[in-house]
C-alpha cells in the first residue's frame, strides 16, 4: 500500500510534465485504435467472406459480362448448390455523394447469402412485385427507407430513371456483414435491357457459385472455368475470399501504411514516457541513493521505477482506449455515409492498444531503473541535478 | 578491548582514468559501544570516506571493516542493504528526506522493511518523533519544516529502528546556530541517554565538543 501511494506521489510531484506525457499517450492511443479499426475493417470484409462460395466472372475483368446461358451449365457441374447472377447496377440516389451498393440479384441470392436475414414475409413480398427492392438495415436507418417506400435511381451504367419500392429490409446476421447494399431483381434490369438496349440483356457480371463442399472449391473452380475455355468468354472462379482480397489488395499501399504509421505511433508514445521517465528518475538520484542507503533492496527500486512509469502509461492509455468509442463513432459519421460497409472497434484493437500501453510502460522504465541501479549509493549523493 | 566497530588497515583509492587517487592509507582503529566519535579534518581529508566504509555504503580498496562482529567488506550488495537495514542508522548533511513523504512517512520508511505491523510501526514513529521534539509535525511535508526540524526528522529516520550504529556526516552544516545547537544536543542526548554508539563527521570544533573522542584526518591519514 505505502508503495503504491509513494508511486502515485511521486508520479503526480510535477502535474503539468505528467499531465501532458498522459494527454500525449492519450491522443496516441486514440490515434493508434482509430488507424487499427480503420485496417481491421478493411481487412474484415475479406473475413466476412464464406468458404463454400465462390464468384466466376469473366477472365478479362469483371465489368466484362457474362451471358444468362452459362447458369444452368455452372449449376450442372457436380457439388453446386447454387448459382445466383449479379449485375453491379451503381447509379445515383438523389446525390452521388450517397453511396452505397446496388445490385441486381437472381432471387436465390438470399439462399448464397444466408448472412442477409429476410423474413419471409418481406421475401414474398419482395418476388411478388417487379421493381421491389431490399435494403440493408444500415442503409434504411441513414436514409429513413421504410416498407413501401419508393427509391429513384438515376442511372449511369445503366441509363435512365429507375423506380424501385422497398419491399424488405434485411438484417446482418454479424457485425461484419454488409448492411448498406439495395438488392433488386435481376430480372428487372433485363426487361427493361431487352427493351431498351437489346445488346445489353440476358448478361450478369458474375455468378455467385455455392458449392456444397468448400474443400473442392478449387476443383469446382477448374471445372467451371475448362466449360468455358476457348468461348467468347471465357471465365475465372475463384473462392469468394480471393475475389474480395483483390478490391483490398488495390488500396493495400495505403493499408500498409497505415499498419506501419499505427505502430510508428506506439514507437512514439514509448519516446515520450521514457524521456519523461528518464527526467524524473535523473532528478531523483538522490532520494535513490537514501532509498538503497535505508537498505531497500534493487527490486524496491525496481518497483517504484516500473510502477510510476506503468501508472503514467495506464492513465494515459486507459483514457486512449476509453476515448476510442466515442472518437470512432464520431469518425464515423463524419465520413461519407456508406463509405465503409460497416465500422465498429473489433476486439483485437483494444486488444493491442493494452498490449502496446503495457509495452511502453515497461520498456520506458527500463532505461531509468539501469540507471538507478547500477548509480553507486555514494555517486548518488554526489550528484547535482 | 575490541570495539563494536574494528578498522583493520583500511584503504581507499579512487581511479581517474589510469590514475590512482589514495583517500584513504591504511586506516586502523576501533570505536567502543555506546562511544561519540568526532571525525575531523580539512576537506578531502577522507573522513566522509571512511565514514561511508565504516557505514557499509561504500567499499574498501584494501583492509577491513567489522561492525559488530560482521566483516561488512566481504558481504554481498543485497547481503549489505540488508545488513544497513538494520545495523545503521544515517544523518545527511542535506537531511535527504523525500519530500513526497510527510515528517512520519519518512520516519515510517526504514520500518517498512521490518516484519512490524502497522499499529507496531505507528508507535515506533510517533515515539521517536516525540524523542526529537516533532510529536506535532508528523502529518508536516519536509518543505513545511525549518532546516533544524528537518534534520531532526532525519534523526528520527535514523534511529527508529533502533540500529547498532548512528553515522552523521556534518549533521549541522547547513544548519543556522540556533537549529546546529539543537541538532547537537539531540545527538548528545541519544548517546547519553540511549547508548547509542555515534560517529560523526564534522569540520566544526564546536560541533565536535560534545564527542568523548575526536579522531583528526589529514589526507587520508589518522593523524
Amino acid at each position: 500500500m505505502k508503495a503504491i501511494k509513494l508511486i502515485f506521489r511521486n508520479a503526480l510531484r510535477h502535474k503539468l510534465r505528467t499531465s501532458l506525457t498522459i494527454l500525449g499517450i492519450t491522443i496516441a492511443i486514440i490515434a493508434f485504435g482509430l488507424l487499427r479499426t480503420v485496417v481491421t475493417i478493411w481487412y474484415s470484409t475479406v473475413d466476412a467472406t464464406m468458404a463454400n462460395r465462390l464468384v466466376t466472372r469473366q477472365s478479362v475483368s469483371f465489368i466484362f459480362p457474362l451471358p444468362f446461358s452459362y447458369k444452368d451449365k455452372i449449376e450442372s457441374i457436380d457439388g453446386v448448390k447454387n448459382v445466383s447472377g449479379a449485375v453491379w447496377f451503381q447509379g445515383v440516389y438523389k446525390d452521388k455523394s450517397n453511396f452505397f451498393a446496388r445490385v441486381a440479384v437472381d432471387d436465390n441470392y438470399f439462399e448464397v447469402y444466408p448472412e442477409l436475414l429476410l423474413s419471409k414475409q418481406d421475401f414474398e413480398n419482395y418476388k411478388k412485385q417487379r421493381n421491389a427492392c431490399v435494403v440493408g438495415s444500415q442503409i434504411a436507418k441513414q436514409y429513413n427507407f421504410k416498407i413501401g417506400d419508393q427509391i429513384v435511381l438515376e442511372g449511369d451504367i445503366f441509363p435512365g430513371r429507375w423506380e424501385f419500392e422497398v419491399r424488405g429490409i434485411y438484417q446482418p446476421k454479424n457485425k461484419n456483414t454488409d448492411a448498406t447494399q439495395m438488392l433488386f431483381h435481376l430480372d428487372y434490369l433485363n426487361e427493361r435491357m431487352k427493351e431498351e438496349t437489346p445488346a445489353r440483356a440476358n448478361q450478369v457480371f458474375w455468378y455467385m457459385v455455392q458449392v456444397n463442399d468448400p474443400n473442392r472449391s478449387a476443383q469446382i473452380s477448374n471445372q467451371i472455368d475448362a466449360l468455358f475455355k476457348n468461348s467468347t468468354a471465357e471465365t475465372k472462379t475463384e473462392t469468394e475470399k480471393a475475389f474480395t482480397q483483390g478490391f483490398v489488395s488495390a488500396s493495400g499501399a495505403i493499408i500498409t501504411a497505415m499498419n506501419w504509421m499505427s505502430f510508428m505511433i506506439i514507437g512514439i508514445i514509448l519516446l515520450v514516457v521514457a524521456n519523461t521517465m528518464i527526467m524524473s528518475a535523473r532528478e531523483r538520484t538522490r532520494e535513490y541513493a537514501v532509498f538503497k542507503t535505508l537498505g531497500f533492496s534493487a527490486l524496491h527500486l525496481t518497483g517504484l521505477i516500473l510502477g510510476e512509469s506503468m501508472l503514467i502509461a495506464c492513465l494515459g492509455g486507459g483514457l486512449g482506449v476509453a476515448l476510442i468509442f466515442p472518437i470512432v463513432k464520431g469518425f464515423e459519421e463524419a465520413m461519407p455515409k456508406g463509405f465503409f460497409p460497416f465500422f465498429f472497434v473489433e476486439p483485437i484493437t483494444i486488444v493491442l492498444a493494452v498490449i502496446a500501453i503495457l509495452i511502453v510502460g515497461l520498456l520506458a522504465a527500463i532505461f531509468p531503473i539501469q540507471r538507478a541501479l547500477a548509480t553507486k549509493i555514494v555517486d548518488g549523493f554526489r550528484f547535482v541535478g | 578491548m575490541n570495539g563494536i566497530i574494528q578498522v583493520k588497515n583500511l584503504s581507499k583509492s579512487y581511479w581517474r582514468n589510469s590514475l590512482e587517487i589514495p583517500v584513504l592509507r591504511d586506516i586502523t582503529l576501533d570505536v567502543q559501544e555506546g562511544e561519540f566519535l568526532a571525525l575531523m579534518g580539512p576537506s578531502g581529508s577522507g573522513k566522509t570516506t571512511l565514514l561511508n566504509l565504516i557505514a557499509g555504503i561504500d567499499r574498501p580498496t584494501n583492509g577491513e571493516v567489522t561492525v559488530a562482529g560482521t566483516n561488512i567488506a566481504k558481504l554481498g550488495e543485497s547481503a549489505l542493504a540488508k545488513w544497513r537495514s538494520s545495523n545503521v542508522g544515517f544523518v545527511f548533511q542535506f537531511y535527504n528526506l523525500i519530500p513526497v513523504l510527510t515528517a512520519f512517512e519518512n520516519v515510517e520508511l526504514p520500518l517498512l522493511l521490518t516484519k512490524l505491523s502497522k499499529s507496531e510501526r505507528k508507535k515506533h514513529v510517533e515515539a521517536t518523533l516525540n524523542i526529537v521534539g516533532l510529536g506535532d509535525r508528523m502529518a508536516h511535508y519536509p518543505k513545511q519544516l525549518s532546516g533544524g526540524q528537518e534534520q531532526r526528522v532525519a534523526i528520527a529516520r535514523a534511529v527508529v529502528t533502533d540500529p547498532v550504529i548512528l553515522v552523521a556526516d556534518e549533521p549541522t552544516g547547513d544548519l543556522d546556530r540556533k537549529s546546529a545547537e539543537e541538532v547537537l544536543t539531540l545527538i548528545d542526548r541519544l548517546n547519553k541517554e540511549f547508548k547509542k554508539t555515534i560517529i560523526v563527521v564534522t569540520h566544526d570544533p564546536h560541533a565536535a565538543e560534545k564527542a568523548s573522542r575526536k579522531l583528526h584526518l589529514d589526507k587520508g591519514d589518522l593523524v
